[in-house]
């Protein structure tokens, strides 16, 4: 399925938009990573980035977050061209990235230092960050005393502390385990439904994906290409722990799943 | 908790020094005083004086010398860790400064430099300045790429990404360079002051040496070696104070 016809199965896009990349090709020498990448994120919604290993979504990622230079084409941030890391971007790093030589507290308030805010009112805005991810408590321990789980917490509060519009997660779950994950997931959800940011959420897990996303991208390795785009509407309104067994739900997981396998070696 | 660590350095120095004091006693060698001879005459010195004397001028090159190599260590180090074209310039200096053969080369020193203060200083940052540079430049190069990549995200500039990033990460191992390189340096000071003009500490060695006064001489050799544990010791304390967190290492490997 062309991407042209992909956009038009989908269902209907919201007119407010809040980052778009147009036709990003990234190529590594001779290699292909990503070909005319071509794809809107919602505003206030969270957009999944789902596909195979290899498929280029956290180099799609990074692009967005003004960490790689693409080869050709242009990303948009609020109608905006992307030229380098902005403030109005947050990034939540997969094995967290997290200084070891800070405490909690300077870990979360980082952003803001970097952003030259002064030191009690960053703190102020950290604690309350801290305090918000559920890490009431441990704002002067190390992260060499903290869980993956709670790691993880404190690369959350430092990307919201911010007050970035957009927040950028390459696979945030993954290095965590399951019962932290799906509490994580639970998390996510409200956090979408109160923070009105823009999310885009980088993950190989089609349950995952499903759970969390307003809108789910599909893409495709060799070249990397989106091949669908899903809109899962009908159990978003429903309460978390009721959306695992909701019917739609399953046939989604089945239906991407069935796309997906014969790319999985 | 606090007193075990303590109870077993007081432990292990009894081993040794009682080895010392058998080793002494039977005698291994003519030349070899026993421990408790060695601190009557390390108590002597330091009573008349004349210990604090060979200090006063030992410490000029050594101090000079160990000042030199770290400040200047440290920024080459980082120098050649953040740039391909110098790391390709001076790595090999100090490569080769590292294995060359120091005492064979003292005559050129010398004969470069005369026998004063200069040589000496050469001498200690000969030795010194290689594993501070080698290991700073190592560090910095291999700083975790993640955190760098966070730094970045976050808008931070290239000094943020020096001073915040680049410098904390590489500190353990900086730290550990310091160690092995002062360390060296104190090998150094006494290697030039037995090779090149005898004094200080160094005259201590060689003029008990030739009147036979063994007991003098490892006095002597035992006070610079206590010297530089000390100095080791406060040198971990900075760290511990600088960066707390450090020492457990990096929470994402």
């Amino acid at each position: 399925m062309s991407q042209i016809e992909a956009f038009k199965h989908a269902q209907p896009v919201p007119d407010d938009i809040a980052v778009s990349t147009r036709n990003i090709c990234k190529t590594y020498g001779s290699v292909e990573a990503l070909k005319d990448m071509t794809l809107e994120f919602p505003r206030g919604q969270l957009t999944s980035l789902l596909g195979p290993s290899g498929c280029g979504k956290t180099t799609l990622l990074k692009i967005i977050a003004g960490l790689l230079p693409p080869t050709s084409g242009e990303v948009t941030v609020n109608g905006k061209p992307v030229t380098g890391p902005g403030p109005d971007r947050a990034f939540v790093f997969q094995d967290f990235a997290l200084l070891p030589w800070a405490s909690v507290l300077r870990n979360v308030a980082f952003g803001l230092e970097l952003r030259g805010v002064a030191r009690s009112e960053r703190e102020d805005i950290a604690a309350r960050y801290i305090r918000e991810v559920g890490l009431g408590g441990f704002e002067q321990a190390y992260p060499h005393e903290l869980s993956g789980g709670m790691r993880q917490r404190v690369g959350l509060a430092r990307a919201l502390s911010v007050d970035a519009q957009v927040l950028l997660m390459d696979e945030p779950f993954s290095a965590v385990d399951e019962q932290t994950r799906r509490k994580f997931q639970e998390d996510l959800l409200s956090l979408v439904q109160n923070e009105n940011k823009t999310f885009i959420f980088v993950t190989h897990s089609i349950e995952e994906a499903v759970y969390v996303s307003d809108q789910i991208a599909i893409l495709l390795p060799r070249p990397s290409r989106v091949s669908e785009i899903i809109r899962p509407t009908g159990f978003r309104q429903k309460s978390a722990d009721s959306i695992r067994r909701d019917p739609e739900y399953l046939d989604i997981v089945d239906d991407i799943w069935a796309s997906l396998r014969s790319y999985v070696e | 908790m606090v007193y075990r660590p303590l109870f077993l350095k007081l432990l292990s120095a009894l081993i040794l020094f009682g080895a010392w004091e058998i080793a002494g006693r039977i005698p291994v060698s003519y030349a070899f005083p026993t421990f408790l001879d060695s601190v009557a005459a390390l108590w002597r010195m330091i009573i008349d004086g004349s210990l604090f004397v060979a200090y006063a001028e030992t410490l000029k090159p050594l101090v000079t010398g160990v000042a030199i190599s770290t400040v200047l260590g440290i920024a080459l180090g980082i120098w050649i860790g953040l740039s391909r074209v110098f790391d390709w310039l001076f790595s090999p200096i100090f490569v080769v400064m590292q294995s060359a053969p120091l005492a064979a080369l003292i005559p050129l020193l010398v004969m470069a430099y005369g026998i004063g203060l200069t040589s000496k200083v050469f001498v200690v940052c000969i030795m010194a300045m290689p594993v501070i540079v080698l290991n700073t430049a190592g560090a910095v190069r291999h700083t975790p790429e993640n955190i760098k990549a966070m730094c970045r995200s976050f808008m931070g500039t290239r000094i943020d990404m020096l001073f915040k990033i680049i410098i904390p990460a590489a500190s353990p191992l900086i730290f550990s360079g310091l160690r092995l390189g002062i360390s060296a340096g104190f090998i150094g000071a006494i290697l030039s002051e037995l090779k090149i003009t005898p004094t200080g500490v160094g005259d201590i060695i060689t003029f008990s040496r030739s009147i036979a006064d063994y007991p003098s001489m490892y006095a002597a050799i035992f006070s610079i070696i206590v010297l530089a544990v000390l100095f080791l010791n406060l040198l971990e304390r900075t760290e511990k104070h600088l960066f707390k967190g450090n020492d457990r290492g990096y929470v994402s490997d």
